[in-house]
């Protein structure tokens, strides 16, 4: 197992970082720090998807048009294109988480989640 | 706490709460009025004391309790998930291999047929562009219907503001002269670079979204530099609903009657041009532009909603 972990060593280094992105996620209460975690854990994806799509010793998708493309000269097209999706909805779901933590800071001027629940209950009650 | 520049930065971030400029600049918090009810924290913990005695106490040990139970679950979770994505990472076939199962008929189609059927000598462009072209129609769809969540959320917040955005002395750079000079001469070059990756996407690195993203930048530098009045002259909200509107509704129907004509065998009039010629491509160039322009505004509208709460 640890040999092939080292042979597949980048596909390895996404999953850690997708681990500590995950981490970040569950043990941290601030909302902001929560936001980083799933961030991170983003990365980790873009990264995954660029090792999957990367065959050894060929060249970035860029064809020249005076000669007839090969599929023995490039690398797998298909996975940067999903990257690029990748981001795209990670910006906008970063934008709108940040969006509400804003609404959730203005109303009970905290970013900590366990004081959220705390004051949320508390306003149920009263 | 160390004393070093950035402490106030992990202040705020750790402490959550308590914001050290929070009574130099309006922040929209608080509002400070003689007339008006305390604050809605200072309510919320009038609410918490009168929660009786007893109850409270046995709250708290609850609350510990589950805090140590979520503490021991988080780490356990934490390494079986771990362990076992490395588990599937090492079952995996082997990196950079070039018969892993992933490059498989698509892609081989994709690069051998691609500049021949797209016109498009940058593949991934083609793909992306050409192949798959509503799922970057999807994407453009994903960045409007998220700046559009953002304009309902900060919206009904800008109305609660108190004081004006003006009294914001501490970050209001349009009295810097330094800044100014630099961004006179950097903005240009800026759009420029912009422009250039977002119409050399069908031929090298770039594209709508890369592009799209440095002229969003630019503009962002400039409403920086200048201030909200003199970018307004430049881009507005009025600006931001027109060019977004035209630029989707452009693309799709475009990509709609090269669809149309494609799948039912019919004569498309838009011509491919010759492969490395910046006018090829088909419809590769003009949608590029569209994504471009739509992430530009995008990306604009993020950071003018998240400064001032509106375009």
């Amino acid at each position: 197992m640890l040999n092939n972990l080292a042979v597949n060593y980048e596909e390895a280094v996404a999953m850690i970082l997708f681990g500590i992105g995950f981490c970040t996620l569950l043990f941290h209460r601030n909302l902001v720090k929560k936001i980083i975690g799933l961030n991170i854990m983003d990365t980790a994806v873009y990264l995954f998807l660029a090792s999957m799509g990367y065959i050894e010793g060929r060249r970035s998708p860029i064809a020249d048009p005076s000669v007839p493309a090969s599929v023995s000269a490039f690398i797998n097209p298909i996975p940067s294109g999903l990257v690029l999706t990748g981001i795209v909805v990670s910006v906008s779901v970063t934008a709108i988480m940040l969006a509400l933590t804003i609404k959730l800071y203005k109303r009970y001027h905290t970013l900590n989640l366990d004081e959220i629940y705390m004051f949320a209950k508390n306003e149920d009650i009263g | 706490m160390k004393k070093n520049k950035f402490s106030r930065f992990f202040r705020w971030i750790e402490g959550g709460q308590k914001d050290s400029l929070e009574q130099k600049i309006d922040t929209g918090a608080e509002i400070r009025d003689g007339a008006v009810p305390p604050s809605s924290r200072e309510k919320l913990y009038a609410l918490l004391e009168a929660v009786p005695e007893n109850r409270k106490k046995m709250e708290n040990m609850e609350i510990r309790s589950f805090n140590r139970l979520y503490q021991v679950l988080c780490v356990l979770v934490c390494v079986i998930f771990i362990s076992v994505l490395l588990l599937t990472v090492s079952y995996l076939p082997r990196f950079g291999g070039d018969h892993n199962p992933d490059n498989n008929e698509v892609a081989q189609r994709y690069i051998e047929n691609g500049v021949a059927e797209t016109g498009a000598v940058n593949l991934v462009a083609g793909m992306i562009l050409d192949y798959r072209a509503f799922d970057t129609l999807g994407e453009s769809c994903v960045l409007f219907t998220a700046v559009t969540c953002v304009f309902v959320l900060m919206k009904s917040l800008s109305s609660e503001r108190t004081i004006p955005l003006t009294k914001d002395i501490m970050y209001d750079m349009s009295n810097d002269v330094i800044l100014h000079q630099v961004v006179t001469f950097l903005f240009p070059v800026i759009m420029l670079f912009g422009v250039y990756i977002l119409l050399n996407g069908h031929l090298g690195p770039g594209g709508g979204f890369a592009g799209g993203a440095v002229m969003g930048a630019g503009l962002m530098l400039y409403s920086l530099a200048f201030g909200e009045e003199k970018t307004e002259r430049l881009f507005n909200e009025r600006t931001f609903q027109v060019v977004s509107t035209c630029a989707l509704s452009f693309y799709c129907l475009s990509k709609s009657y090269s669809f149309f004509t494609g799948a039912n065998h019919l004569e498309n009039i838009i011509p491919k041009g010759i492969a490395g010629n910046i006018l090829s491509g088909g419809l590769i160039l003009p949608l590029n532009i569209c994504v471009g322009l739509v992430v530009a505004c995008t990306m604009y509208g993020f950071y003018t909603l998240f400064r001032k709460g509106g375009i």
